[in-house]
């Protein structure tokens, strides 16, 4: 008795075996060497980390779920470069835990949206989309006017980002908050600190057009405005490949 | 360091194609294997008797 | 229900649930500046009601040695049910956000009620909820018959089937609030993804526990797909979601991948879940479901052990077909195009199987909309992997990535076959579990048959024109060399398209909640028959006349 039900145990054990052998092993060697692309990854010294305040606005992108309909992955197509910008590099999502990259585009790509748009019309589109544009389809987000950004954990978010692999440094995570507020108050006396640790490019401004409130908007718009100028790889590159 | 990232990939596009073909061969040989037949055709069967609780 | 529970297990269910309860207080009191507070409590909330159930029949008397001579069809029965809630809620809010893309200022002003949040509550609620919840109850059907013995204990059965909802209804509750990881179906966060690890491996233990107690020497091949779906969906469970928390009073976590890494990551889960979710699972269930319904023996056995393996094997490779033209190398594209190729021939394999297998029994699918359920589902399982192998060739894939022609491929799969498969063997397996003759009404199923077939119709082909018309617009270049199309301009083409959409997602809902009633009312039947003749417990049909002709 003992030996039967021993013969039929093993089947299923080898049958349990034998899935996993063959359904893991696809798997290791398409992404196993990924896990030393960074050797293949183009070099961008230049590029910069997310400051508290544009982490903030991406977790708010991610909270509201923008990736669903927003791409943030410009491909090596002609028609995509000439509407959107320079195709994407993979250096550019380096510090991007999750990547963004998206699946669909309901609206358009945002890798590139940076700059594109002045803060007043990333505010009045946010708020109602149909003022700026009659056909959208987008939700209004008239809330993240009126919402108080938490501020208090960024130190926390910023460590966890550290911990799998952001170079955030020690200033960086203990002036998470001051940096957050100081980099939306171009009055505040915290405003040093921001370009001191982040870079003299920074963008330092009352994105919600309110100096005194820190709101989610100014989050959302902070981060809006860096897509696609983390780093000018991308630029470069294209330039390089003309010549 | 560079050429870490070339051999693994080198030995993903090899040994991936020869386990492909391995596999292949495995699972033909024992779906075709004669003395299966009987067992894979008591298997089909065996789903359409459906007594009415488990075997004690 | 759960009075059938012996002494010990009564102990254990407390036990479980006691733990639990302290779960959800520590992520309560831990999370109480945090949308995980909530989570916390509403954790605490589940597990006091379970202690409250399990008190309530703690003293009553223990199930006699005569239950081991039954099937325990208990924890299948509510898994039915649960299916069908799930079924029409997920398909009300997958409906309901359809309309938001034709009358976007439907969202009530609220963040929760918003197009971002909703999606992926419609995703989980009809991926995870309805098709997650028909997976396990008919796996624990399946899985008894096929191997002639009980479930191995009555307790796990029941921790898995409501641990995975209690996890869906985290999901579900927590984007509404905002809790998301953003990974495409895998947005639960690291709390929520703990838990469904636990419920997955005691689910796996169910499976190798109860084979060990089978009495047929060989091993049926739908229980092949079902060990792959779950042993599979653990593995790519557990290496996408790797991820360091905010801290442990925080429902935010940051994924350990990032950038190409994350991508090739992500969309290896997410090309999987399809495979061995929402195809070897559903496989599992119509090579049982199929061959009983329809009164004959699978055509080739021989096949669907070869396409097991095939499906097993290509499906890992071709993740990467989603991230074409991207910064993702190009060897690991190709390669990924190379077995989405290569894919149709199991596939294929396996759809031609099911359809052979109807041959000879035509007149049957002619007259019983439930075999026709079945049918139509593996008709559509051909046409949605030969459309998948296709929008994997990278030109074409140039065309129809971002566009509605991704979202109506998906939908073929998930109405067609899913879906369609899952309606199928529910509507056999009801009257089988409940003791009744047949459906309450086979008219009803007839209806919800027509209204599903063309509500996928419907919606499949608008989203196929929209999505080829989106792909041309955004790529079309006049005289001069410029782009001939705005964004904007392609917007304004979509409006019809997305109309026809949202009516035909209404139609499939309609014929959802159809479905819903008739089986409700199957079950009152059932429940009050049984009543009626508790002393002569009538013996279970195959699907009405199916047994007598098993013999040729």
């Amino acid at each position: 008795m003992f030996g039967l039900h021993y013969r039929l145990e093993r089947k299923a054990i080898g049958l349990t075996l034998g899935i996993i052998l063959v359904a893991s092993i696809g798997g290791l060697v398409e992404i196993a060497p990924l896990f030393t692309i960074h050797q293949t990854v183009e070099d961008a010294p230049d590029m910069r980390v997310y400051t508290p305040l544009e982490l903030a606005g991406r977790n708010i992108y991610i909270r509201e779920g923008c990736y669903a309909c927003h791409s943030q992955m410009i491909r090596t197509l002609r028609d995509e470069i000439e509407r959107y910008g320079p195709y994407s590099l993979a250096v550019e999502s380096k510090y991007d835990h999750p990547m963004l990259w998206g699946s669909k585009r309901t609206g358009p790509d945002l890798a590139r949206i940076g700059d594109k748009y002045s803060d007043e019309w990333h505010v009045a589109h946010l708020n109602n989309p149909r003022d700026v544009l009659s056909v959208s389809v987008m939700p209004a987000y008239s809330w993240l006017l009126k919402t108080t950004l938490r501020t208090d954990d960024l130190g926390a978010h910023l460590k966890a980002q550290r911990t799998v692999g952001v170079p955030y440094t020690d200033e960086m995570i203990a002036n998470a908050s001051r940096d957050a507020y100081g980099q939306a108050a171009p009055e505040s006396p915290y405003v040093d600190g921001v370009t001191q640790r982040y870079g003299k490019a920074t963008n330092v401004r009352a994105f919600d057009g309110k100096p005194g409130e820190l709101t989610e908007m100014d989050a959302l718009v902070a981060y809006l405005q860096v897509l696609g100028h983390l780093t000018d790889a991308a630029h470069k590159s294209v330039t390089n490949a003309v010549r | 360091m560079d050429l870490e990232h070339a051999t693994l990939v080198r030995l993903s596009k090899s040994f991936g194609l020869f386990y492909l073909i391995a596999l292949s061969i495995i699972t033909v040989v024992y779906a075709y294997w004669p003395s299966n037949r009987k067992a894979f055709d008591r298997a089909a069967k065996s789903v359409l008797r459906n007594e009415d609780g488990p075997w004690r | 229900m759960i009075g059938q529970l012996t002494k010990t297990e009564r102990q254990y269910a407390l036990l479980i649930l006691l733990g639990l309860a302290l779960c959800g207080l520590m992520f309560g009191i831990a999370g109480n500046h945090d949308p995980l507070g909530v989570h916390g409590a509403l954790i605490g909330v589940a597990a006091l009601v379970g202690i409250f159930k399990v008190i309530s029949v703690y003293y009553d008397p223990e199930p006699g040695d005569e239950r081991l001579n039954r099937y325990y069809d208990d924890p299948t029965k509510f898994g039915i049910i649960l299916t069908m809630i799930w079924a029409v809620f997920g398909l009300l809010i997958g409906d309901w956000v359809a309309w938001l893309l034709v009358k976007p200022d439907f969202t009530l002003d609220a963040g929760w009620a918003s197009f971002g949040r909703l999606r992926p509550v419609h995703t989980t609620s009809v991926l995870f909820g309805f098709g997650g919840n028909a997976l396990i109850a008919t796996s624990y059907y399946v899985l008894q018959r096929t191997s002639r013995a009980r479930l191995a204990d009555q307790l796990s059965p029941w921790f898995v089937l409501l641990g995975y909802n209690l996890f869906c209804v985290l999901a579900v509750t927590g984007y509404m609030m905002g809790i998301t990881q953003s990974k495409e179906y895998a947005e639960p966060e690291w709390y929520a993804d703990i838990w469904l690890l636990v419920v997955w491996v005691v689910y796996f233990t169910i499976y190798l526990r109860t084979l060990a107690r089978r009495k047929e020497p060989h091993i049926y091949v739908a229980n092949w797909y079902y060990m792959a779906f779950i042993l599979v969906i653990a593995i790519l469970h557990i290496v996408n979601n790797l991820a360091v928390p905010v801290s442990f009073g925080s429902a935010k976590s940051y994924s350990l991948f990032s950038g190409v890494q994350d991508a090739m990551t992500e969309w290896w889960y997410g090309h999987n879940a399809v495979a061995f979710f929402l195809t070897a699972g559903f496989l599992g269930m119509m090579y049982y479901f199929l061959p009983v319904r329809a009164g004959r023996p699978i055509y080739s056995y021989r096949m669907s052990i070869i396409s097991f393996w095939g499906i097993t094997f290509f499906y890992m490779w071709a993740g990467s077909h989603h991230l074409h033209y991207t910064a993702l190398p190009q060897w690991v594209q190709t390669l990924g195009m190379t077995f989405s190729l290569m894919l149709l021939i199991p596939s294929w394999a396996s759809a031609g199987n099911a359809l052979l297998t109807l041959n000879g029994a035509w007149d049957k699918v002619r007259d019983d909309a439930t075999l026709r359920f079945m049918m139509v589902a593996a008709v559509f399982y051909g046409i949605t992997t030969f459309e998948g192998s296709f929008l994997a060739i990278r030109p074409v894939n140039s065309l129809s990535h971002y566009t509605d022609w991704t979202v109506g491929h998906v939908h073929a799969g998930a109405l067609g076959w899913v879906a369609m498969i899952t309606f199928g063997s529910i509507y056999a397996i009801v009257p089988w579990l409940w003791k009744t003759e047949r459906m309450y009404s086979p008219r009803l199923v007839e209806v919800h048959f027509w209204l599903a077939l063309a509500g996928a119709v419907v919606y499949v082909f608008a989203m196929w024109n929209s999505g080829i018309i989106q792909g041309l617009m955004w790529r079309t270049y006049n005289e001069s060399g410029t782009l001939a199309y705005t964004f904007v301009d392609s917007l304004i083409a979509m409006h019809p398209y997305y109309i026809a959409r949202a009516i035909g997602g209404l139609l499939f809902l309609i014929g959802a909640i159809i479905g819903a009633y008739n089986i409700w009312m199957t079950i009152r039947t059932g429940i009050r028959d049984v009543r009626d003749s508790a002393t002569d417990m009538p013996s279970p049909m195959l699907g009405g006349t199916t047994v007598l002709e098993s013999g040729e």
